[in-house]
């Protein structure tokens, strides 16, 4: 059979062009990458190559002609044994405008070869996570996801979350060989919050990595690392700093494992003090929830007590995936009870109701939680029953404690540091409205950032910030108080 | 350590190429350009979308590369990647298949032409942000250190990559902490449409590496034993915890940057002269036949199996079902 010269496409979007200019004539011998012809399009003009060699046996349309389909033959080329008899049998089906236009044309295949029906073999898709929906399931189905009860301890330490971090580091370092820190100042300088504190003597500085000051470049080496299966913790001084370094966390890190098909796993934890510190200023004092929960492929966690900093940290270093994990550098000093176990781990996607109530549901996280804890206090003193969940983690979002107390309160209140557009505050009243409507006796009332860069002045900042007043005020308000 | 500066051609006389190593590049560089002339058509034809990024003309350096390293080391590169994957061993159905977006594609059409991934060949992608691949390289060096292996990684980037600043945060770490990488810049004297002369302040981008004490070299990317020559060099410094090194491959696209690109920023007469006069292929083809390593009648026997081997890839990349819609939602996280 003659070999078919069709119209290209020279762009998914293109349906038809001018075939402008045939550079061979009937006769002559071509091979593989001889121009043949140009064609035009409203962009441009390109060539089109032969991708096999032989002899040019007929030009089906003209030099000159418009409109030509993408898709329709436009020449014959005869293969080493054919002469021209073998285009007798072609020519009657090759003269219509056969071809489909591009789009059609891609579409083609799909119809063709959809299977009937799913293969058994690929129909139990694995969960992974609260991520993974079916579009048939109801929605309200697929978050409500098993509770699993946090491990009662009977013997607990008092520790700052600096203290926290540290030992979740170095417990998990020296049961895992490819757990590694890497950041600026972790090693010689014991952290610039002294967060790494002793790392260093104890691992020697081929697991304790001091880095130049270059996110994007030590992340992405990070992000290389841990797809050969290292487990690199990566100390961004500040999440501000991140930002540098956003584009590996993402599309590197994030997104590998979905388009290499399952093959290069991305086990790595991106951790370092998140939020507003104190008097630093708008580009030093920014939260990073929302950004990173934005994106599947990540996990982001968001500790409040230094019980939360150990049991999530060692979980986060032990889990296969990209965990951010946002701290606060206003936390770092505060002492907490720490269970005194070794294998003291706390699940990821599971929040913590810090205090039971039945008026109104608080959810906060990091340190609003805190905040949210003393409002609570203020709230029982005016006769308001408060219950404050403190969630742990942001994404997978525990949907299923919200809710549950939502059911039970009827009104709920978020508090996050970071502003309110599209943030943690609107996600989660998106979720309670798909899936508690009915439960609401009042609007969800969000406690935020102010829309302002994070000015300086003591007292601007102060006004910036929530704060606890602005809790127990919303509170009071969707209890119409 | 200063940066060398050696433009070095390797003449025939000099070449240590066996005969079956002459055979066995031409047949790589000749299964790189039907499968990339296939995937044109397929393009044309509709049946890859998005973005197409074809390899035509810069055959010589995965092949040359290819060859100075061991299958255990590893490689990484950007989105002009199919030469790269058919050299490292990956199978041109799978590679073929990814790219129409099906079941059997290397990353079961979840990635396309530009992000492609073999753990079992050692190949890390396939990267579509320029730049990006080479921290992501060299971390993978700073794995192999780590782990006390004697492995390198072959970090790839174009003469457009090289203005991105994260190369340099890379240069700088790889210097300072000796990782064994060898970044293979592979100037094809375009990024996309801006030549070097219009990008970079120098021409010599083997000097990128200057200030970090990482050596380098300008190479004939046209000229797969010159490649050849100079990354068994680059791999043997690397080997002996030298830490990294530069090859400034230069060579030159046919195509244009993408199937859509008219290539309108050079003259014809530019192209046809590379055709004419550099063609990697070619190249090799004359030393067959003049060294009377074989006839023309076995190279005709040598394209044919390749012609079919490709035929093979298309086809199969047609008829590999689309992916099952379950797989919108797999691979997104590992289960902890």
């Amino acid at each position: 059979m003659p070999i078919e010269v069709l119209m290209p496409a020279l762009s998914p979007t293109m349906t038809e062009g001018t075939l402008a200019k045939w550079i061979v004539k009937e006769g002559d011998t071509v091979a593989s990458g001889d121009v043949l012809a140009e064609i035009e399009t409203d962009k441009a003009t390109m060539e089109v190559e032969a991708v096999d060699e032989g002899t040019v046996g007929k030009i089906v349309i003209a030099e000159g002609t418009e409109n030509v389909a993408v898709n329709a033959v436009i020449a014959y080329i005869l293969e080493e044994d054919e002469d021209a008899s073998a285009l007798d049998n072609v020519s009657a089906s090759s003269a219509a405008p056969a071809a489909a236009p591009a789009a059609e044309a891609a579409l083609a295949p799909a119809v063709a070869e959809a299977p009937a029906a799913s293969t058994a073999s690929a129909a139990p898709v694995a969960a992974s996570g609260a991520i993974e929906r079916s579009e048939t399931e109801p929605r309200a189905m697929s978050v409500i996801n098993a509770t699993m009860d946090e491990k009662t301890y009977t013997s607990f330490k008092t520790q700052t979350v600096r203290e926290a971090l540290r030992d979740a580091m170095a417990e998990e370092m020296r049961g895992d060989e490819n757990v590694y820190v890497m950041g600026e100042e972790v090693a010689q300088y014991q952290g610039a919050y002294k967060v790494t504190q002793g790392l260093l003597d104890e691992f020697g500085d081929r697991r304790v990595v001091d880095t130049p000051i270059t996110e994007i470049g030590f992340t992405g080496m990070a992000t290389g690392a841990a797809f050969m299966g290292l487990k690199p913790i990566v100390e961004f001084m500040t999440f501000n700093f991140a930002m540098q370094a956003i584009d590996h966390i993402i599309n590197s890190a994030a997104k590998t494992l979905y388009m290499s098909g399952g093959q290069l796993g991305c086990p790595i934890v991106f951790r370092g003090p998140n939020g507003a510190a104190s008097r630093v200023g708008a580009q030093h004092s920014q939260c990073y929830a929302s950004w990173y929960a934005h994106c599947p492929g990540l996990k982001v966690v968001s500790p409040y007590s230094a019980a939360d900093a150990k049991g999530l940290l060692k979980a986060a270093i032990r889990d296969p995936n990209p965990v951010v994990f946002l701290e606060n550098e206003l936390l770092y000093g505060q002492s907490f009870e720490v269970p005194d176990d070794e294998d003291f781990v706390l699940p990821i996607g599971q929040a913590k109701v810090e205090r039971e109530g039945t008026d109104v549901t608080i959810v906060a996280f990091s340190i609003m939680v805190g905040k949210a804890l003393k409002a609570a206090e203020q709230l029982a003193e005016q006769g308001i029953s408060a219950e404050v969940i403190n969630l742990r983690t942001i994404r997978p979002l525990d949907t299923n404690t919200i809710i549950r107390s939502v059911m039970k309160t009827n009104r709920l209140v978020t508090c996050e540091e970071g502003w309110h557009f599209a943030g943690i505050g609107s996600e989660i009243a998106s979720v309670v409205m798909e899936h508690a409507f009915d439960y609401l006796d009042a609007p969800v009332a969000r406690v935020s950032g102010e829309d302002v860069p994070m000015p300086y002045a003591a007292n601007l900042e102060v006004l910036a910030l929530p704060q606890e007043q602005h809790i127990v005020d919303a509170a009071k308000a969707v209890c119409y108080r | 350590m200063a940066t060398t500066k050696r433009k070095r051609v390797t003449t025939r006389a000099d070449n240590q190429a066996s005969s079956d190593d002459l055979l066995k590049y031409y047949r790589e560089m000749l299964l790189i350009r039907r499968f990339e002339e296939k995937a044109g058509q397929l393009y044309g034809m509709g049946l890859i979308g998005g973005f197409c990024h074809l390899y035509i003309g810069q055959e010589a350096v995965v092949v040359g590369m290819q060859a100075a390293i061991t299958g255990d080391d590893g490689v990484i590169t950007s989105y002009r990647d199919h030469g790269h994957m058919l050299a490292c061993g990956m199978d041109a159905g799978g590679v073929m298949a990814e790219l129409t977006g099906r079941e059997g594609g290397y990353s079961r059409g979840k990635g396309g032409s530009m992000h492609m991934f073999s753990k079992e060949k050692n190949f890390y992608g396939g990267h579509g942000i320029v730049g990006g691949q080479v921290p992501l390289g060299t971390g993978i060096a700073f794995n192999y250190k780590y782990r006390g292996e004697n492995r390198v990684c072959l970090t790839y980037l174009g003469d457009g990559a090289v203005n991105q600043g994260q190369v340099y945060e890379a240069f700088n770490m790889a210097a300072l902490w000796q990782l064994p990488v060898i970044y293979c810049i592979e100037n094809n004297q375009y990024a996309m449409g801006t030549s070097t002369q219009r990008h970079s302040s120098s021409p010599d981008l083997y000097q990128r590496g200057m200030a970090y004490g990482i050596p380098g070299e300008q190479v004939d990317g046209m000229d797969v034993l010159a490649v050849k020559e100079a990354g068994e060099r680059a791999v043997e410094h690397c080997r002996a915890g030298k830490g990294p090194y530069i090859l400034e491959l230069k060579t030159y696209r046919y195509r244009g940057h993408s199937m859509s690109d008219p290539a309108k920023y050079r003259t014809k007469d530019e192209l046809d002269k590379m055709r004419k006069e550099h063609d990697p292929i070619d190249m090799v083809k004359k030393l067959l036949i003049d060294g009377k390593i074989i006839d023309e009648a076995g190279l005709k026997d040598i394209d044919k199996e390749v012609k079919s081997e490709v035929a093979k890839a298309a086809e199969f990349a047609q008829n590999s079902p689309e992916p099952d819609v379950s797989e919108l939602f797999t691979d997104i996280l590992i289960d902890a």
